[in-house]
């Protein structure tokens, strides 16, 4: 943190779902080498927030800056090829881990890694597969290099995601659950990863129920409830000494569970 | 006698065995009655058929016949190549979110599959004719077979882009992809696997209805063996054979989707 411009930077998110308000004014800055961390009880808003900064859900009002792109939510108007391409310039500079993984079944683990690279970046292929190969070390899965997704366990898949993402060299990488869909036993192998990355300085926004991973890794935590951020500060802070009743109560029930 | 087998033994326990065995048997029992099925119908129907059987004429002809077997096979493979090319397009074109392309490709498939086979090779061939413009005979098979089998598989194409999971396109514009390479990379590929088992069908359906051309006097299995037959009144042995031939490319078309499906299955997921 400190005094460097945000990398990331959301002003007065609003999310409706046809009558649902489920955004109410979110604003939110990550800056460089940051981790930032939401959590809240389910349907509090925490993962649309998330896909709202890289466009996957349109907002209905509001902006999301990443590095030196801003984009104006404009939902009369997502067709038009203006704004579509400035959104595919925001993603570029966003990775996005997701909760099931989304490996493209139909290509290796490395075809998977350099998809993007070779397609959308015009990365020659050979740098294009050096570049995945170091990031599949990273994660310890170069060794599965030629493996189909369908023959990976599920910390296997995330991990593998987790340098799909790498491998476009983004500004920020957002996880969206990364370890939900994952058998208990599995969870540690993903959440060691992350916790690398944060250590390295990665910057990183996480939506998850990881608590644990929240104390060790995370810089700052977001509590959100009804669609807004109810507190924000350190863990230390949130998760020890919360000063609202909705973060002590939810955390009450989380810690009972 | 101990049913249960003691604690680190390696060897299954004697129910365990006596179960599979009897299991073998009861399944090596049921294939026997299978087969002996099908066998005595198989010959029930030939003895029932060909009890007054010009054999004489079959043996004058069968070359002659299955010479149009040949045709049968080009046109079911180029027709079938139509289809696909004009079915993906209609997907396409349902799936837009342009009007234009969307009301093009519904018309398309509301108007060829509200309107029979037969009406359809009789306006390509015939109609257009009328016009001045005459299609070469195999050509106008084609088109009839393809433009109508594209109808229905513009149907099957879409459900099969519909049915790739949703996380499959927001992974690719995560990483962003474009929309024309989501499509073709991503999506289209998944696509495809999950349609191959109905395109085999329909290719399989095509193979019997090309035999509808024979309206327009494309020389085919068919057109074949009905003007063999017709001119010494043996229909019927004439007709039987045609039957078998196109049972047999059927079965054999059968066998190389179902080995086509098994190989794709196995890198899947």
């Amino acid at each position: 943190m400190g005094s460097s411009e945000a990398i990331v930077s959301a002003t007065g998110i609003e999310k409706y779902f046809g009558d649902n308000h489920v955004l109410r004014g979110v604003s939110l800055e990550v800056h460089q080498h940051e981790t930032v961390m939401l959590i809240g009880r389910s349907g509090s808003g925490k993962t649309t927030m998330l896909r709202c900064l890289n466009f996957l859900e349109e907002p209905t009002v509001g902006t999301v800056r990443i590095g030196d792109i801003s984009v104006e939510a404009d939902p009369l108007n997502t067709r038009s090829r203006g704004h579509r391409e400035r959104i595919r310039q925001l993603r570029l500079r966003a990775g996005m881990v997701f909760q099931d993984f989304n490996l493209f079944p139909h290509m290796t683990v490395l075809g998977n890694c350099i998809e993007a690279p070779t397609h959308v970046k015009g990365a020659q292929r050979d740098q294009a597969v050096a570049t995945a190969e170091r990031y599949l070390d990273k994660v310890q899965m170069l060794h599965k290099r030629d493996e189909y997704p369908s023959r990976l366990s599920g910390g296997q898949k995330q991990r593998v995601a987790i340098a799909r993402a790498l491998c476009m060299d983004p500004q920020v990488l957002m996880f969206d659950e990364p370890t939900s869909a994952l058998d208990p036993e599995l969870v540690g192998e993903v959440l060691g990863v992350m916790r690398e990355l944060a250590n390295e300085g990665t910057t990183m926004i996480v939506v998850s129920h990881e608590m644990q991973f929240c104390r060790e890794a995370a810089d700052r935590v977001l509590f959100m409830e009804g669609g807004v951020v109810v507190e924000e500060g350190p863990p230390e802070q949130v998760l020890d000494a919360p000063r609202e009743d909705a973060t002590r109560q939810f955390l009450r029930r989380f810690l009972d569970a | 006698m101990a049913v249960v087998n003691a604690p680190g033994s390696v060897a299954p326990a004697p129910i365990v065995m006596a179960i599979a065995a009897a299991q073998r048997r009861r399944r090596r029992g049921y294939q026997l009655i299978f087969g002996a099925t099908w066998v005595v119908l198989i010959a029930a129907i030939v003895l029932a058929l060909t009890t007054r059987f010009d054999w004489p004429f079959l043996e004058k002809w069968w070359q002659f016949i299955l010479g149009g077997a040949e045709v049968t096979i080009e046109l079911t493979v180029t027709s079938i190549t139509l289809a696909c090319v004009l079915a993906v397009l209609g997907a396409l074109g349902r799936l837009s979110t342009n009007p234009v392309a969307n009301g093009v490709a519904s018309l398309y498939v509301s108007l060829i599959r509200g309107t029979p086979l037969l009406v359809q090779i009789f306006v390509w061939t015939f109609g257009l004719a009328e016009l001045g413009l005459v299609l070469p005979l195999f050509w106008a098979g084609v088109i009839s077979l393809g433009v109508n089998y594209g109808a229905y598989m513009t149907e099957i194409f879409r459900a099969g882009i519909q049915a790739v999971p949703r996380g499959q396109r927001e992974a690719a514009q995560a990483l962003g992809l474009p929309e024309r390479l989501i499509m073709r990379r991503i999506v289209m590929p998944q696509a495809i696997r999950i349609v191959i088992p109905a395109i085999g069908n329909d290719f399989i359906a095509m193979i019997k209805d090309t035999s509808l051309v024979i309206v327009i006097g494309i020389q085919e299995l068919l057109f074949r063996a009905n003007s063999a037959g017709r001119q010494t009144i043996n229909i019927m042995e004439a007709s039987l054979f045609a039957a078998v031939v196109y049972w047999i490319l059927t079965l054999f078309f059968s066998y190389i989707q179902q080995r086509l499906e098994r190989r794709m299955a196995r890198s899947d997921r």
